[in-house]
């Protein structure tokens, strides 16, 4: 049986109705990611703009190598992204692979060095908590910086582990022949949610690194 | 995946009439309900799953009206009252109200009225019910450990610091039911898009659709603010964060921006789906064509859109800039318009037509009464100077009992008397859903209005011991209540009844339009309609 | 068992009438629609109702103009009481200048007043009658919100910051005074009376009971106590500026920006004191969060409030 038959859905009339109806729900989906991300971000503007010195201050205790280097990883995994749903358009099944395995190591990266600068912080007691230490000044607000960044890059590599999940079941769907040039909605509409993930980073990146650097 | 044909029991529903499969026969097993992803049995999960939450909620409004017959706090501690109000809010705005007509009769009509087999993601659609289902447990297990006291708006630091209840349970419950709704919305937003039959042009589409599109949009935008504003909460209560203390330089206030972002325009979640509703009923039942069906549509995503910029008249006396009020006290006056438009043009509808009094069509004019005062006591509290008099008192508690009682809950009865035939192919009986409907109508007035009249005379919300001279009120108050309660446990009972003596109703009992009468069977087949349908009609072509 | 069926609050203040009288508008205008939407649908329903199970009636589409109307009328109606009703809240707003100063700080689950005189109190306010009142508000904990429905004013108590209110009473008598932001168990216990009294009677209640001394004599104490004259004191050279006559006042800051002295920025320098530093001086003073109590500062307010007028230390 070729993908046509057997991915369509019984409520479909055909699979142009259910790759509309398909790509019009995650677009919907990612609204209400922006606007579940935006929460965050008028958190973040209210109490920079009230303590921009802490934030400054905060912010410069950030490793800005290594963010660099993570901002580089993601930019790169959203490029073999992009070819995986380019050949998924083509149906050549070894690159679709190929690409999906590309991307889910270069997000296992992204997430091994957002680990290891996390660990980073724990030790120098930089976790928001009744823990936190902070020799210096405006030590309460530097907290709420760091509250700020551990709930938004938390988040964040939240939403890289779930689309690292995803990407393995694509792995293995792939690998059972089941997309092909006529049906390749998952590759597509997961490519899109990966975008958006890179992008919220792209926005992340410089209000919590740069912010002590202009 | 699990389109699985379920072969029908030849035993069962064995009329010679029911020659077709319905819904209902398609399977009788547990896993059959379980793992459906027919859209119309996820809508009677809900709608048990609702009836258990609403009556759960309900007893606990019960407690809360018995404590407040005497001005002394005596019947039980101050602990135990200030966790009666905060479960019964949190149950019923986010257990009850929010997903009542979208996830019952949303869910149910949104395909069959639109001539789709099903809603676009039925997967998704099982999944939010889980999640729903999951959110309730949280809930359900955060009163019976004890509680929780912090009110249902959550306000922080008293919920992030000083509260000593089980606050992130509750929070996280209302966390997965919001995720549970924005599916919901997501879902319809996919399928009024991309699955309606040949014919069935956007202006074609019956207002229920309309009300349900604007109410999906505010699913979508609205819900995920408040989602993290909740994990922020869990996070200050777990770790002390210190984003909402003010010890530390945290902003309490802005918790209520974040909160009411959400939660003003989930007022609107509510209502919208039950004017959508009323719209259906009073055409059906007074034989006309909605008077000024663009008036109504455009209105609908009018309040879905102005709705998310008054969030601030909830915060009036908080302190924010007096600008700041200003803007908001003027977009919520601009709100009020819309819903004005609405309630003359259902009045105008009646005009020259063919008006009978079934129960559907009684629950609906109680809804346009009690939408009428709840809307425009909502304008004496976008008002700045009498606002800032009457908030946290009893005239907002009776306003919005106004709007979610008198308005979603009025709809959610007109809904479920309407739709009832075609959900469960019986009919109920009519005498007692009259008598009902009028018991509801009556106590309802009892025991609300004289809340305004309290809550003017300045007393508090959330007291659970009050001043001698406020009692007359609050004593002819929770004789209202002996009487609603009463009024909502009637249809309780005879609906339970006609599921088992009711008589079998025809695919189209009230000669009403629309693709689920015309087309579909009462109850309808599995897969909705026997081939797609074409629309070649005008809506509300009576 | 019963006083009376009473529907309206009593009026106590210069506002309470003013707030009365929109309340009264609004509601002969929610009468008059109710009315005629009860009335409209009524008639249509008996009218029109239901003869025959076939009968056709004739179909209405709309009409553009009514629906007009019906959208326009309320809008200009909705703006009219928009207007009234900010114009009492910009009122309400903005004491006058004679107003005398209190200070009120809520705690779960009661209110500590104090007067400038050094009187307090706890859940009871005594003010003079026809005298402008302000209130200058904070919290030791949760948001409370002060409430007396006679004057027709409610303002919240948040942490972190102050909150003011004013009121002119025109009544002499005993009001309740109500904690309106729900608060915490004994939310409901957290009430109290304001009682107003002719100015006679006020002063023989100032002069009464035990001997007070006023708060700005307190607040100097505190003052000394917290040492802060080690480095405030008002002298060419010290490590702090100096306090004197700087209350209302604007003063440069370090960072070039300009900030009025007021009690928020006073309640801001002890508390966060290198945020907002005065202009020719290092960020060198310690933070006193959590050392001094919200009534405590309140009090060097007032002392330094003292200061401005031409007092010296």
């Amino acid at each position: 049986m070729s993908t046509k038959e057997t991915a369509l859905q019984h409520h479909f009339e055909n699979l142009d109705q259910q790759f509309e109806a398909s790509t019009l729900g995650m677009w919907a989906f990612l609204v209400q990611e922006i606007l579940f991300f935006g929460g965050l971000f008028a958190g973040y503007i209210v109490y920079r703009n009230w303590y921009p010195e802490a934030f400054h201050l905060g912010s410069e205790h950030l490793d800005v190598f290594l963010g660099t280097v993570n901002t580089a990883v993601l930019i790169c995994s959203s490029l073999t992204m992009a070819m995986a749903v380019h050949w998924a358009q083509k149906g050549d099944k070894n690159k679709i692979i190929t690409f999906l395995v590309l991307t889910f190591i270069l997000g296992a990266v992204f997430l091994g060095i957002k680990a290891v600068e996390y660990s980073h912080k724990f030790h120098a007691g930089l976790l928001p908590g009744d823990g936190f230490i902070w020799h210096g000044e405006h030590g309460d607000q530097v907290r709420i910086f760091y509250s700020f960044y551990f709930v938004m890059t938390g988040m964040h590599a939240l939403h890289m582990i779930i689309g690292a999940g995803i990407l393995i079941h694509l792995i293995v769907q792939a690998g059972k022949d089941r997309y092909d040039a006529n049906y390749f909605t998952p590759v597509e509409l997961f490519g899109l949610y990966w975008h958006f993930v890179d992008i919220i980073w792209i926005f992340l990146f410089p209000l919590l690194y740069l912010l002590g650097r202009h | 995946m699990s389109t699985a044909v379920f072969k029908p029991r030849p035993d069962q529903m064995g009329d010679n009439n029911e020659k077709k499969t319905s819904y209902l026969t398609a399977g009788f097993n547990i896993r059959s309900w379980l793992l459906t992803v027919d859209h119309k049995r996820i809508a009677i999960l809900y709608l048990l799953s609702l009836t258990f939450f609403f009556f759960l909620g309900g007893m606990f409004a019960v407690l809360i009206r018995l404590e407040l017959i005497t001005p002394a706090g005596d019947l039980m501690q101050a602990e135990t009252y200030n966790k009666m109000f905060t479960m019964h809010g949190v149950v019923m705005v986010f257990f009850f109200l929010i997903p009542s007509i979208p996830a019952v009769f949303g869910n149910f009509l949104v395909p069959l009225m639109i001539g789709a087999k099903d809603l676009a993601f039925p997967r998704i659609n099982l999944l939010s019910w889980y999640l729903f289902m999951f959110g309730g447990m949280l809930g359900f297990a955060a009163i019976i450990f004890g509680g929780v006291d912090t009110g249902w708006t959550f306000y922080t630091p008293y919920s992030s610091t000083y509260a000593n209840s089980n606050v992130i349970l509750a929070a996280l419950g209302a966390f997965f039911a919001g995720f549970s709704s924005i599916l919901t919305g997501l879902n319809f937003i996919a399928t009024i898009h991309k699955m309606r039959a040949p014919g069935m042009t956007w202006f074609r589409m019956p207002l229920f659709i309309w009300a349900h599109y604007a109410t999906s949009i505010i699913q979508i935008l609205g819900t995920p603010v408040v989602a993290i504003t909740i994990i922020l909460v869990a996070l200050e209560r777990l770790f002390h964060i210190g984003i909402f203390d003010p010890k530390l330089g945290g902003d309490p206030i802005l918790f209520q921006h974040l909160f009411w972002f959400y939660s003003h325009p989930a007022v609107y979640i509510m209502i919208l789906p039950s004017m959508g509703v009323i719209s259906e009923v009073i055409t059906c039942f007074s034989k006309k064509k909605i008077f000024g069906y663009e008036f109504i549509a455009f209105s609908s995503l009018g309040i879905a859109v102005l709705g998310f910029l008054v969030w601030g008249h909830h915060m009036y006396t908080s302190g924010q800039s007096i600008y700041v009020s200003l803007v908001f006290s003027v977009l919520t006056f601009l709100v009020a318009i819309p819903s004005a438009i609405k309630v003359f043009n259902w009045t105008a509808t009646l005009y020259k037509g063919s008006v009978s009094y079934d129960a559907p069509m009684l629950y609906a004019i109680g809804f346009i009464g009690l939408f009428t005062i709840g809307g425009l006591t909502g304008v004496f509290l976008a008002t700045l100077g009498v606002n800032v008099h009457v908030h946290d008192t009893y005239f907002i508690v009776a306003h919005f009992h106004y709007i979610m009682v008198g308005g979603a809950i009025m709809g959610y009865m007109a809904a479920l008397h309407f739709w009832w035939p075609k959900i469960t192919g019986r009919l109920y009986p009519e005498v007692w859903a009259r008598v009902a409907s009028f018991v509801i109508f009556f106590g309802f007035h009892l025991t609300f209005f004289p809340q305004f009249i309290v809550g003017y005379l300045g007393m508090p919300r959330r007291y659970h011991a009050y001043p001698e001279e406020f009692q007359i009120w609050n004593i002819l108050s929770s004789a209202g209540a002996s009487i609603l309660g009463l009024g909502y446990l009637i249809p309780l009972i005879y609906f339970i009844w006609s599921l088992k003596y009711g008589e079998r109703a025809s695919a189209n009992p009230w000669n009403a339009k629309g693709l689920e009468w015309e087309k579909a069977d009462s109850p309808p087949t599995q897969f909705n309609f026997d081939k797609t349908p074409i629309v070649d009609q005008e809506v509300y072509d009576y | 068992m019963f006083k009376e069926f009473k529907f309206f609050p009593e009026q106590a203040s210069t506002l309470a009438g003013e707030v009365d009288l929109l309340f009264y508008f609004l509601i002969a205008v929610s009468v008059f629609f109710s009315s005629l939407i009860f009335f409209l649908i009524y008639v249509f329903a008996v009218r029109y109702r239901r003869r025959s199970e076939d009968e056709k009636p004739q179909q209405i589409p709309g009409m553009l103009k009514l629906e007009l109307a019906w959208s326009i009328i309320p809008l200009i109606l909705t703006m009219i009481v928009f207007v009234w009703g900010a114009t009492i809240y910009f009122d309400s707003y903005t004491p006058p200048k004679d107003a005398m100063e209190v200070y009120v700080v809520g705690k779960q689950w009661m209110w500590h007043i104090q007067h400038p005189t050094g009187q307090r109190e706890i859940n009871e306010l005594h003010i003079p009658v026809n005298q402008p009142v302000k209130l200058t508000m904070a919290t030791e904990d949760v948001i409370h919100s002060f409430y007396v429905p006679a004057f027709r004013v409610k303002k919240d108590v948040v942490p972190g910051r102050y909150t003011t209110m004013w009121f002119e009473a025109t009544k002499t008598g005993e009001f309740h005074l109500f904690c309106a932001e729900y608060c915490g168990t004994k939310h409901s216990a957290m009430i109290g009376k304001v009682v107003v009294q002719e100015p006679a009677a006020y002063q023989d209640w100032l002069s009464g009971g035990t001997q007070n001394e006023p708060l700005e004599v307190i607040g100097e104490k505190k003052f000394q106590q917290f040492a802060c004259q080690t480095c405030h004191a008002d002298k060419p050279n010290s490590r702090g500026p100096s306090l004197v006559g700087i209350f209302g006042e604007s003063i440069k800051l370090q960072n070039g920006q300009s900030v009025v002295v007021d009690e928020e920025y006073i309640r801001e320098s002890v508390l966060e004191p290198n945020s907002k530093v005065a202009a020719g001086y290092k960020p060198v003073m310690p933070t006193f969060k959590g050392q001094v109590s919200e009534v405590s500062l309140l009090q060097i307010t007032a002392y330094i409030k003292s200061l401005a007028k031409g007092g010296s230390n």
